[in-house]
């Protein structure tokens, strides 16, 4: 009963067209899922909505229908049984001759035609029948847009789904449709209506059909929307485009060869059209057309479609922009438009449909003949004029894109043209003994005429590509006996020479250019088709060589060849030509190694390496055999470098390095992982410096040392865990032999721990050059080291790693923040190898007393171990009186260690923050900082250094900043997603009041300073939800650091953070209360004298300021024009050019006259 | 007019603000100063030691009634992009415009450039003239 109600009140409201929408739309979702979950049967909603349905009163029943249509519409996977189906589609059927609730009548016809098989479908006599009420009642095009859209749609539904039962209607059927789709203008509709057409199409093909009669009068409609032009402002209000119309109209265009009369003809005439849209749509048209009409039909439009692309090349291409020396260069350079290039499409499509026609109109295409025979006046490029190049350049693309597009064409072109441009290019014909006049030779030795040599060489690619095209596919089906093969075959060997001597002696780029291109273009046939000899492909790849090798001045030609070789190296390892392979490796690949290992100073340096890598990264089995001549140059360098005093140039091993390790290891890397190799050159490293005990260098050489650990770090990183595994035992191995490690065992008692780091400290304090690589490579390899990998004798290293840190050793610091960040926690099954989990690494770090120890005597006592948590660490970083080296090298340390547990997400950072901040509290002691109580109470004595309060403020930079060298992705460093916003965000509220409640100078400037390098490290976002707070102290920043040179460069970092506020318009909300402030700093920093940068962004930032409220900004407004007056004066432009912005905008605030 | 004579020191003042003249539109038409030939590069002289500088324009026509219009949105522009130590003058090309000395003498008078631009009608007009060149 109460569903009964609910069910005529639902049918009530939807009726009602005084109902809001929404409430329809409730009460029809209300209606349908009483349907759907069998509450109510279909045949019950109609019983229950009879009196709407059949009422006298138009708005009720059309409500009524469309409510029927619409839950029916909503039920189309609900299973119905057929006499359902039937009674109602009937009912539909009828109803589409009532115009007065056609809506409704369409969107039951719709919903009930679009029902799948398996739910219960329209039967074809039913179908019929709605097509036959269709065609009959309906005047389609005197509805509104939405019920023309419904008819549209109707009627593809009835052609798509139900083709049969259409299909009889035939005239009848094309006629509606004519009268239907005539003048329609909608976009939604218009792709419907071509869509109509085209199902159309498909549904009549026969010669003697209805379409066929009708075609004229049907393309006559269609025609007219040709080209399309589409104003519809906003295309993303309707979701369609230009390009989606156009697309359909193209299907329906080429929908059935009737309309080929009709259509050619129109899209020719277009073509002339001085709209370039019209003419790439006719050129896109023809194309597709062309396809579907067939051959047979195109034939009578051949002449005028040649002509029409021809013209349309001719008149699109503008001038060349693209040099030779630039990578993709087509044909001489010409820039092709979209007209060009749709034109050459359509060229290819049409050769592909009918080659020998049109290759015959090409070959008696007058223009083209022209030029060819008055070919000799292009002698040299310089000389030809823009239009000539223009000219030459069309015909190379219409003779390559013929050539290219089947084996017989490129026969066909071959023959009409090949014999004739080497003719022009003085080459004879090879006679049949093989040999060459002695004339030959001194005619190869005079320049070659460039537009022959150009076409040539088009051909030329052309042959090559279409060859190579064919690898995967029946590799005979071009067999030696071809005529393109043959003629190729009897000029190779004199082309070759011609070429070699062409890059040799020719001046100009142009020629050198497609001289070079010649040769790559020989030398990298497929093997079947090759007309060259093994001995004339290694010819080529010497004359390549010697010119890598001898002309390395002329720096064009040079890098031509290089690129020429590596093409051709790649090429012959993808075909897997071994025969060349293995000659390309004689030839090319170990000449070039021993060129590195060789002493020779002719060629420069920087052009081997350029020349080895560029080799190396065309196949990997020339790379492998590369990275072994690099690895053993670099042995031999350093080698030479540990045993002997006087290097010769430490320079060239430093390239050395930088060139495997920025080159060589990455490629080695992508293309296939090969620990093997990339293992090789760690594991040899270390058993070098093992061998050589006593380095006899007295000078450091920092660079190479640093190009050293930049090698080594990237081969370890690049190695699986297994190799690092290797690597490290090694590498611990040649450590532990090394004077200064102490080998005998530690044990956890700190005592202990302090009386080892005495000792060590004190072997740390003479350490040989020798001991200081080990020591340092050590560390690179710890940077680098997967997670996984455990490290020897964890506890020994640490200490170590403490010891030097206090020496200053920053990449000891930075393996220690590795490890930190790598190791894994107790619980962690990680931890099985190694013999320390971070929990007791950490105790360890923090716990001892090395720092103390260190500067003899002037230890301060202090509480040392107090609590558990407590970190005697910091005390000891305090503890250096005498001497603030140690207290900063102590610091840095601290700071990477700090980063590491940053960077993993590890409580503990908090702590080491603490220990820098006591620092920056350092001298006002006054201040009940919590943190005091515990730890600082033993240094509350000490009069610190400003330079140790400012590396500890520093601190925070090495802490938030990004690290090349270290602690990040490549050196698979734990990274906790937001780590920077979550630092952010647990330091701000301890800073802040920190900074405003500091009365000394000093270290509210190193507050501040800590606070720039957090804040200009953090994404804007965080940075954005805060402002309000952040102003003022950003403020009280900028103010700080403008007095000291050696700021400038946090300085503008925090500078662009204020920038970044004042750009955003929450941000800018927040400047609002302090807008006085930021101008009177601002203000201040136009003429900062430091860096150009800054007086930019202050300025641009008083740009941004301009856009707060008015007036807010008005009192300020003479202040700020003052200042910029000043800067219009600036030696630099930008800062002018910024200026005049500037003083626009704020002139314009007010009155716009010139009087401030 | 992007580069004046003086174009060796491209980082010069002189350099820097010739270049704002070029956007400068015509008052009657939609078209830029430099686009209409009415300044070319070679009618600017700079002295950058004196603080100097003479712009020298050619109506597009003798009776050219916005001669002035166009010699005031000069001034403006100049004066809103120059640094103040700079002394401007104005003038028409000789021979280019029928009351030729009456339009130098109104566009190089103090009094009168500013009286003018106490006129609202007359700063709407060199405002819009000048919204485009202000990148």
């Amino acid at each position: 009963m109460a569903e009964s109600s609910r069910l005529g009140q639902s049918i009530d409201s939807f009726v009602d067209a005084s109902c809001s929408l929404t409430q329809q739309a409730a009460s029809l979702d209300t209606i349908t899922s009483l349907v759907k979950n069998d509450v109510l049967s279909v045949e019950g909603l109609v019983r229950e909505m009879e009196m709407y349905l059949t009422t006298t009163d138009n708005i009720i029943r059309a409500r009524g229908i469309l409510l029927l249509g619409e839950v029916l519409a909503r039920l189309v996977s609900k299973p119905l049984e057929n006499a359902t189906i039937h009674s109602l589609i009937g009912f539909f059927t009828d109803r589409l001759a009532d115009w007065k609730c056609l809506r409704g009548a369409l969107v039951g016809c719709l919903a009930l035609m679009r029902r799948k098989r398996d739910a219960g479908m329209v039967t074809d006599t039913d179908a019929k029948a709605v097509a036959h009420s269709f065609l009959q009642n309906l005047q389609v095009q005197s509805l509104g847009q939405h019920d023309r859209k419904l008819c549209f749609e109707l009627l593809e539904c009835l052609l798509e789904c139900y083709p049969d039962s259409v299909a009889p209607l035939g005239d009848e059927l094309v006629y509606g449709i004519c009268e239907a789709v005539d003048s329609e203008k909608d976009p939604q509709c218009l792709m419907l209506t071509f869509r109509i057409i085209e199902v159309l199409a498909r549904l009549f093909p026969d010669q003697s059909g209805p379409l066929a009669s009708f075609a004229g009068d049907l393309f006559e409609i269609l025609g007219c929307y040709f080209p399309i032009h589409f104003t519809h402002p906003k295309a993303e209000d309707l979701g369609i485009k230009r390009d989606d119309l156009s697309e359909a109209l193209t299907l329906a265009f080429s929908s059935t060869p009737f309309f080929e009369p009709f259509a050619i003809p129109l899209l020719l005439e277009k073509l002339s059209s001085s709209l370039p849209f019209a003419k790439v749509d006719s050129l896109k048209y023809l194309s597709g057309c062309t396809l579907k009409y067939g051959a047979e039909r195109m034939l009578k439009h051949a002449g005028a479609i040649w002509l029409a692309i021809k013209d349309a090349i001719y008149n699109s291409i503008q001038e060349p922009a693209l040099s030779f020396t630039s990578e993709s260069l087509v044909g001489l350079g010409f820039q092709e438009n979209e007209i060009a290039k749709e034109a050459l499409t359509l060229l290819q499509r049409v050769i592909v449909q009918n080659d020998s026609l049109y290759l015959s109109l090409i070959v008696k295409d007058e223009d083209i003949n022209m030029i060819l025979n008055t070919i000799t006046i292009y002698e040299s490029y310089n000389d030809i004029y823009l239009q000539g190049k223009l000219k030459l350049h069309v015909v190379g693309r219409f003779l390559s894109i013929s050539a290219r597009s089947s084996i017989a064409s490129c026969n066909r072109v071959f023959e009409s043209y090949f014999p004739r441009l080497m003719e022009i290019l003085g080459l004879p014909v090879k006679n049949l003994s093989g040999d060459h006049s002695p004339i030959v030779s001194s005619l190869i030795s005079k320049r070659l005429n460039f537009g022959a040599l150009y076409l040539c060489i088009e051909l030329l690619a052309s042959y090559r590509d279409l060859t190579a095209g064919f690898k995967e596919i029946a590799s005979k089906s071009i067999s030696a006996s071809e005529t393109c093969y043959s003629m190729l075959q009897s000029y190779s060997n004199l082309l070759t020479k011609a070429f070699c001597s062409t890059l040799a002696t020719s001046p100009q780029d142009a020629d050198i250019y497609f001289a070079a291109k010649g040769l790559q273009i020989l030398a990298t046939f497929p093997g079947y088709v090759s007309p060259m000899l093994t001995s004339e492909f290694e010819s080529i790849l010497i004359t390549f060589m010697s010119i890598i090798t001898l002309h390395f001045k002329k720096t064009l030609l040079w890098k031509l060849s290089l690129k020429a070789l590596v093409n051709i190296g790649s090429f012959i390892d993808e075909y897997h030509e071994s025969e060349k392979v293995s000659s390309y490796m004689g030839v090319v690949v170990e000449k070039i190694v021993s060129l590195v290992s060789l002493d020779d100073f002719t060629m420069p340096f920087p052009l081997k390496l350029e020349a080895i890598s560029g080799i190396g990264t065309s196949g990997l089995s020339y790379m492998l055999k590369i990275v072994q001549g690099l690895e053993e140059a670099i042995y031999t360098n350093l080698s030479e470098f540990y045993a002997h005093e006087n290097m010769k140039s430490p320079d060239i091993t430093v390239r050395l390095l930088e060139c495997y390790s920025n080159k060589v290891l990455p490629w080695i890397h992508e293309n296939g992982s090969f620990d093997e190799v990339l293992l090789r050159f760690p594991v040899n490293v270390w058993s070098q410096i093992e061998s050589h005990v006593d380095f006899s260098i007295q000078v450091q050489e920092m660079e190479l040392l640093d190009a050293t650990m930049t090698a080594m770090r990237h081969a370890v990183a690049f190695c699986s865990v297994e190799s690092q595994n290797k690597i490290i035992q090694k590498a611990y191995s040649v450590l532990s032999s090394s004077t200064f490690f102490p080998l005998k065992e530690f044990t956890s008692l700190t005592i202990q721990f302090q009386l080892g780091g005495l000792q060590l400290a004190q072997k740390i304090d003479n350490l040989s050059y020798r001991d200081e690589w080990i020591l340092s490579l050590f560390a690179s390899v710890v940077i680098a080291a997967r997670p996984q990998t455990p490290i020897p004798n964890l506890k020994e290293i640490l200490q170590l790693f403490m010891t030097t840190i206090l020496k200053g050793s920053v990449p000891a610091a930075q393996a220690l923040g590795s490890i930190v960040n790598k190791l894994g926690k107790e619980s962690n099954e990680l931890k099985i190898s190694s013999d320390c989990a971070l929990e007791e690494a950490l105790e360890t770090i923090f716990r001892t007393k090395l720092w103390n120890s260190h500067d003899n005597g002037a230890v301060m006592k202090c509480s040392g171990i107090n609590n558990g948590s407590e970190m005697s660490f910091a005390d000891s970083c305090l503890g250096v009186v005498n001497n603030n080296l140690p207290q900063i090298h102590a610091i840095t340390g601290l700071s990477w260690i700090g980063k590491g547990l940053l960077l993993r997400g590890h409580e503990k950072v908090k702590d080491v923050t603490m220990i820098f901040l006591e620092f920056l509290l350092e001298n006002n002691k006054s201040d009940a900082f919590p943190l005091k109580q515990n730890s600082l109470e033993s240094s509350c004595e000490l009069d610190l250094h400003p330079s140790v309060i400012k590396s500890a403020a520093d601190a925070f930079r090495i802490l938030m900043s990004d690290s090349e060298v270290c602690l990040n992705r490549k050196f698979h460093a734990v990274i906790r997603p937001l780590y920077k916003q979550r630092f952010f965000s647990t330091m701000m509220p301890i800073l802040q009041p920190l900074i405003m409640k500091n009365d000394s100078s000093l270290s509210r400037s190193m507050l501040c300073r800590a606070f720039a390098h957090i804040i200009s490290d953090t994404p804007l976002t965080p940075i954005l939800s805060e402002a309000k707070k952040l102003i003022p102290i950003i403020l009280d920043c900028l103010s700080m650091l403008n007095k000291d040179i050696q700021d400038k460069d946090i300085l503008y970092s925090l500078l662009l953070v204020l920038s970044g506020i004042l750009t955003d318009k929450k941000g800018q909300e927040a400047v609002i209360e302090n807008a006085h402030h930021v101008v009177n700093n601002l203000t201040k920093l136009i003429v900062y004298p430091h860096m150009m940068l800054v007086r930019e962004t202050a300025i641009q930032c008083l740009v941004a300021m301009s856009e707060l409220p008015h007036a807010r900004i008005y009192p300020m407004r003479i202040q700020v024009l003052r200042a910029i007056s000043n800067a219009l004066n600036d030696p630099k432009r930008a800062v002018r050019q910024e200026a005049v912005r500037c003083r626009q905008a704020w002139a314009s605030i007010a009155s716009r006259s010139l009087h401030f | 007019m992007d580069r004046c004579k003086c174009n060796s020191d491209l980082s010069s003042p002189k350099h820097c603000n010739i270049e704002r003249l070029r956007d400068i539109k015509d008052p009657e038409h939609p078209y830029s100063l430099e686009e209409l030939k009415v300044i070319t590069e070679d009618a600017i002289e700079v002295d950058d030691v004196q603080s100097y500088v003479r712009v020298t324009f050619t109506p597009t026509v003798e009776h050219c009634s916005m001669a002035t219009i166009i010699g005031l949105c000069l001034r403006v522009k100049l004066l809103r992009s120059l640094p103040s130590r700079y002394k401007v003058d104005i003038r028409v090309a000789p021979g280019s415009h029928a009351s030729e000395a009456s339009v130098n003498k109104q566009l190089n008078d103090k009094e009168r450039v500013a009286a003018a631009l106490e006129n609202p009608n007359l700063v709407d007009m060199v405002d819009e003239c000048l919204a485009p060149s202000y990148g």
